[in-house]
Parts: structure tokens; sequence; C-alpha cells
């Protein structure tokens, strides 16, 4: 029953990240929004490891092995994406996604 | 001896709680940086003692009442060292404003 | 309606709700701190569904070191004003995203909702086969011994992005001073917290490390306490963060895929299979990839987090 809670939770948790992921054009609220979307999906998998539980485990360890190896990836995938935002921001002085702001945050910095 | 371990840990907890209840109450009410930090730092750490506290009975060795305890004085250390970074930088702010 | 089952709902909801913060809040600061309080209430949902485990995976890498990141992140990058004027005030893409993410969330709720009674599961086979490797903690058996490929696979994609990572620190021209990584102060409170934490923190990572055959922990667990342990010493102005041009820290990152990946060939030369541990040594080899590992997991998440924005030509 409780299982059944927390997957709902997950996939709202989902769906909120994926709004994010659209709507907010800084690339810094987007992989914040991404973040969101991934601990969702890995809430989901929780909610069937627990479903599964069977012969004396109270919860499947194959999907918590998937799940903890999710986690590690997508902190590596973070910092790569940290990377490249720093990167944008050392070689056009600001981040943003559309063209005309980066134009004009290149003309707001060498006028 | 059961029941008499269950309302110690209901009862400790109970009162730590009220004291984290406090200190929720000192961060959102009280005006300015350095005040919010002195009764969120007070308060959070009387209130885990006291959940600590309450949870060494349940303990079902001796070596995880410790590890508890660890539990305790660790976070205490770690939540002076940031009261003291986060009260510089706030003085630091005021007095450049 | 049991108590225990109603306070679920309500960290469900607080869930909810930090995370609807995160992503309405004003500042990028904010946001981050939101989403750091996001993940420590997430550990709570894992301990919850009986996942400890991952309960400590959240709350080390998912919570811990994604929150410095992407803290250092939002100080050193500031906010696009530009952006924000322009299209904070158009609608219809506001509507249609809304409707987009709630036809997604409600999708995933009827998959929650209609999933199968009695639920399929692979518990019965990891118990079965948990007598081939001796550990007592069926996820570091399934990461280890059943699923052994793509914990390897996955130390692989680590180092990965260490490289891509260091591949674009800018090329610092010769002569020009080098920007710090952060203002290292080494007498403040935190050079103080940075010699009396990293003891502490590294005897409970060796344990995590250790209590992970038998009990919940595991490398990932014990090397990201490890890591950041390192990173606030590196933070504290205690030590610099090291180039990567150096050979014997690339020894070292490499050091956990190669001895995964020479174990796994030695299996293939004894006639079983890839990845196949002979059944008198399998606890003795699993102890030995999880070392190598936990060495690999704490530099590479370390140099992750503290990455350098310069290089040396």
């Amino acid at each position: 029953m409780s299982a059944t809670a927390f997957g709902l939770c997950g996939a709202a948790a989902a769906g909120l990240g994926l709004y994010g992921l659209i709507i907010d054009p800084q690339p810094l609220r987007k992989l914040l929004a991404f973040n969101l979307l991934g601990a969702g999906a890995f809430v989901l998998f929780g909610v069937v490891s627990r479903r599964g539980a069977a012969a004396t485990f109270s919860a499947d360890p194959v999907p918590q092995a998937l799940v903890i190896t999710g986690m590690v990836v997508a902190l590596a995938a973070t910092a790569l994406a940290v990377a490249l935002l720093q990167r944008l921001f050392d070689a056009a002085g600001a981040t943003a996604l559309d063209a005309e702001t980066m134009s004009a945050g290149r003309d707001a910095r060498d006028p | 001896m059961n029941i008499v371990t269950n309302t110690f840990t209901v009862l400790a907890i109970t009162v730590g709680v009220f004291f984290f209840l406090a200190g929720t109450v000192g961060l959102l009410r009280f005006p300015d940086p350095l005040t919010r930090l002195h009764a969120l730092t007070k308060a959070d750490n009387l209130g885990l003692g006291l959940v600590v506290l309450g949870l060494v009975p349940q303990a079902d060795a001796p070596l995880g009442a410790l590890k508890l305890i660890a539990v305790w004085l660790l976070v205490q250390l770690a939540g002076a060292t940031v009261a003291q970074l986060i009260a510089r930088e706030a003085r630091r702010g005021v007095s450049q404003a | 309606m049991t108590i225990v089952f109603a306070l679920d709902c309500w960290i469900a909801v607080l869930v909810l709700a930090v995370a609807s913060w995160t992503i309405m809040a004003r500042g990028s600061f904010a946001a981050v701190v939101g989403f750091v309080a996001f993940g420590l209430l997430l550990t709570l949902v894992w301990v919850r569904l009986d996942a400890i485990d991952v309960a400590l995976t959240e709350a080390a890498i998912g919570s811990g070191l994604t929150g410095a990141l992407l803290l250092g992140a939002a100080s050193r990058l500031p906010e696009a004003e530009f952006a924000t004027q322009a299209q904070h005030s158009l609608l219809v893409p506001r509507v249609a995203a809304a409707l987009l993410s709630a036809a997604v969330a409600g999708v995933l709720a009827g998959g929650v909702l209609l999933l199968p009674d009695p639920a399929p599961s692979l518990a019965p086979v990891a118990d079965a086969n948990a007598v081939a490797t001796g550990l007592g903690n069926p996820v570091t058996n399934v990461l280890m011994a059943f699923r052994a490929m793509d914990t390897m696979l996955e130390k692989v994609v680590l180092v990965l992005a260490l490289v891509g990572v260091w591949s674009l620190a800018q090329v610092r021209r010769s002569g020009a001073h080098p920007l710090p990584l952060h203002r290292p102060d080494r007498d403040s409170t935190l050079a103080f917290l940075a010699r009396l934490l990293p003891p502490v923190g590294i005897v409970v990572g060796i344990y995590l490390l250790w209590e992970g055959a038998d009990h919940p922990g595991g490398a990932f667990q014990g090397g990201a306490i490890l890591a950041a342990m390192w990173l606030l010493v590196m933070m504290a102005g205690l030590g610099d963060a090291p180039s990567g041009s150096r050979g014997r820290l690339r020894l070292a990152l490499i050091c956990g895929p190669s001895v995964f990946l020479t174990i796994g060939l030695f299996g293939l030369w004894l006639g079983e299979a890839f990845l196949a541990y002979p059944a008198a040594y399998a606890k003795p080899l699993i102890l030995a990839i999880e070392f190598a590992m936990t060495l690999t997991i704490a530099l590479t998440l370390g140099l992750l987090v503290a990455a350098p924005r310069e290089s040396a030509a």
C-alpha cells in the first residue's frame, strides 16, 4: 500500500522534472529538473523492488542494484554537464541555449 | 522492562521533536540571519541529542548505541562549523551593506 | 488506514512540495538548496521502501556530492538576466509543457497502479544463487557477481566522464595567472573541520566498504564518503586538486576498471565465462575488486566535483 503511494509520488516528481526541463530557460535549472526527473524514475524502480519481496528478502535486490548504478552515472553526467556550462560561460560570457541571448551576452562583455 | 523502555523512547523523542519545532519557529520568525542561526543550531542539536537518547535503549547491541552517539557528535561538529561559516559571511554582508 | 501508511503518505506529500519549490524558485542558489533537501527527504523514502543500500547512496551521492557540485556551479555561473525577462511571460508554451508533463506523470502513475499482483521478482533466484559467493548482502551479490558486467562498465563510464571534464578545462596561456579553485583560508573554521573530520571519515568510509559484504553498505557508499573527505581538504585550502597529467594519479584512476577486467578475463581463461569467479576464490576476488573499485570511485568522484577550470598547456 505505501509502496503505491511512493510510486505515485515518484511519477509526480518525474512529471515535475519534465515540466521544469521544458520551461526554464536557464541551463543550470534544466540540469536540476533533469536530476529531479531521474530521481522520480529511480523511485519507480524502488517501488517495483519493494513489491518484489519474496524468499526471506524484504525487497527484490536486482532493481536496487540498478538504481545504485544509475545514481552514480547520473552524478557523472551532471558533472560533465556542469563542466560544459562552465566552458560555455568562459567562452561566451553568458549561459543560455538560444542565439540571441548568447550574442547579447557577448556584446555586453566586449562592446 | 519493555514497556518502560518504550515509554522512555516515546517521551524523549517527543521532547526532541518539540525542540526541533522550536528551532524551526525561530528560523521562520527571527529577524536576521545571526539570530536565526542561533535558534537553529542550539535547538536542533539539543533536539537531536534527545532523539538519540530516546533511541539508545532500542539499539540491539552496545555498539549500535555507540554508533548513534557518534552520529550525534558528528552532526554537532558539522553543524557548529557550518553555522560559524554562514555567520561570518552574514556579518561580512551586513558590514558591507 | 494505519498510522504508518499515513506517515508514508505525508512523506510523499513533503517530497512533492520540496520538488515543486525546486522548480518554481527564483534564484539558482535557492533551487539547488531545495534540491539537496529533496534528496535528503528521498533518503527517507528509500528507507521506507526497505532499500537501505540505495538510501545510503542517495544521501552520499545523490544529494551530497551532486548538491556540492551544483552549489559550486550556481555560485560560479551568474544567471542570464536576458533570458529570464524574455521568456517568463509566454503562456502557451507553459500550458503545453504542463499538459505534456501531466500526461507523462499520468502514464507513469497508471503503470504504478496497474503493476501485476503477485509481483514478479528475481529475489528467489538471487537467494538460491547466494551460496556461490558467500556474501550476506543480496544487493552486493547482485552488483558484484550476478550483474558484475554492469558494474564494470559503470567504472569505465566514470573514468570517461572524468576525461570529458578534464578535456573541457581551458588550456592556460603561458604566463597568465591561474584561476584558484576556492579562496583558501588556512586558519579558518573550515580548516579546523578539515583537520578534524577526515580521519573519522576515512574510518567510516572503509567501515562501510567492509560491512557491505554482509550488511547494507558497499564500495560506492564508502568511496563517496572518502571522496567527500578529500573534497573537504581541498575546499579548506589544505591541499590542491592534483592536475590530470600526473602519472600516479592516472594509474590509480584506472586501477579499479583494470582489476575488474583482469579478473573477468581470468575467469574466461579458466574456461568458464567472462567475469565468472572460480567457486573457491569468489569472496577474496570480490573483496579485491571492491578495494580497487573504492579507490577509483573515491578519486574519480572527488575529481569530478572539484573540476579544474584550467589545465597546463
